[in-house]
């Protein structure tokens, strides 16, 4: 049994002094990823529809890869940023919790600099 | 994990039938949640026909009615009946609103009456709101200042500065936005809820308060203010049509503008 008072409970740790820029940079990642979704469509129909040489010179245009390498950063920002908000809603166990939050923030990073690495080689091609 | 199903000792059973009298010719069907924590038994939905030629319009005062000539046992709260109390907010067919200013005659058919959801019941449609008031404590939702009032006179305020709290100042208090926000649901131990940041704004936007900043800084939290995901069923149950949604958008947008703008 707690004898702590309902404000001592309902004040917890207190604020954490944080959350405001995840919050603005989860929707300002999202505005930019409309745009910059346009030249994946682009690179997506000739990955399935031109010749190899055709694509891999597309992609070794500076402004293509350039887009396509900014898209990778954000997308995989975005969406350890998404998943995050995800965790912290539906699980309860502080444990958990965190343990989450950290693996989902270290393999996003480890997806996004394979997803480079791979543009990286094309390019170098 | 979040709890998405209820636990054993929660889910409902079938109550009782009180029928009405055979002379009752207008008769409408109520559905109410009964639980008593001294028997020990799972909550129940009792089912009550009122005659509706010695009514009142109101849900409260079907309930009443209720109350009165057929099941004194029937506990709930209430006070003004003209929804400035806050005290009968409940769940009438699937909306938290409030039973003295929600008409009979709103519904077609059968009226399912339940306590607010996701909180703990102490009896029948009586929530345990210790928390949320607790909640609302911890915004410190009066007036802070450094500079003494005027010696013979109150502290001013223009009309502009007044209208700015319309639509927040007119809140009771009901906790039906509060308990129909998923998000409060699964994380109000933490997250404030729609009743307590409207209120957090109101206080936030108040021209003669002069502790804003500290405001802020107590409300800069990923759990406080940002569960929300504008979801809006605050906006929508508000049974006092407040916008809810609104002011905890505009506390997010000051916490954005002091860290960039």
């Amino acid at each position: 049994m707690s004898l702590r008072t309902p404000l001592a409970i309902a004040q917890g740790l207190g604020s954490a002094k944080s959350g405001v820029l995840h919050w603005w940079m989860q929707r300002l990642s999202a505005v930019a990823l409309a745009p910059l979704s346009l030249p994946l469509i682009l690179f997506f129909n000739l990955c399935f529809n031109a010749p190899f040489q055709e694509t891999i010179l597309w992609l070794q245009h500076p402004f293509n890869s350039a887009c396509l390498a900014f898209w990778i950063i954000l997308a995989f920002y975005h969406a350890a940023l998404g998943l995050q908000v995800v965790v912290e809603d539906y699980v309860a166990h502080e444990g958990i919790k965190i343990i989450s939050i950290g693996l989902i923030k270290l393999s996003f990073a480890l997806l996004a600099i394979t997803a480079l690495l791979a543009v990286i080689r094309i390019i170098a091609i | 994990m979040a709890e998405f199903t209820l636990p054993k000792n929660s889910t409902l059973t079938e109550g009782k039938t009180y029928k009405a009298l055979p002379e009752a010719t207008s008769i409408r069907l109520f559905k109410v949640y009964r639980w008593n924590p001294d028997t020990g038994s799972n909550p129940r939905i009792d089912t009550f026909e009122v005659d509706m030629d010695s009514c009142g319009p109101m849900v409260l005062d079907a309930i009443l009615k209720i109350k009165n000539e057929i099941d004194p046992s029937l506990t709930f709260r209430r006070s003004c009946r003209e929804g400035v109390c806050g005290s009968c907010a409940m769940n009438i067919n699937g909306k938290n609103t409030l039973a003295c200013t929600k008409a009979i005659d709103s519904f077609t058919d059968t009226i399912s009456i339940f306590p607010l959801p996701h909180l703990q019941v102490i009896k029948d449609l009586v929530p345990d709101m210790t928390h949320f008031y607790a909640q609302y404590a911890s915004i410190k939702p009066w007036i802070t200042t450094q500079t003494p009032a005027p010696a013979d006179a109150e502290r001013l305020q223009s009309h502009e500065d007044r209208a700015k709290l319309d639509g927040l100042y007119e809140c009771v208090m009901c906790a039906c936005c509060s308990t129909s926000c998923p998000s409060y649901w699964w994380n109000s131990e933490r997250y404030l809820g729609p009743a307590i940041l409207l209120q957090a704004h109101r206080w936030l936007i108040d021209s003669r308060d002069e502790h804003t900043g500290a405001r802020l800084d107590d409300l800069e939290d990923p759990f406080k203010v940002f569960r929300c995901h504008t979801i809006m069923n605050c906006t929508d149950t508000c049974p006092k049509g407040l916008n809810p949604a609104k002011a905890i958008a505009e506390i997010k947008q000051m916490l954005v503008k002091r860290q960039l703008g």
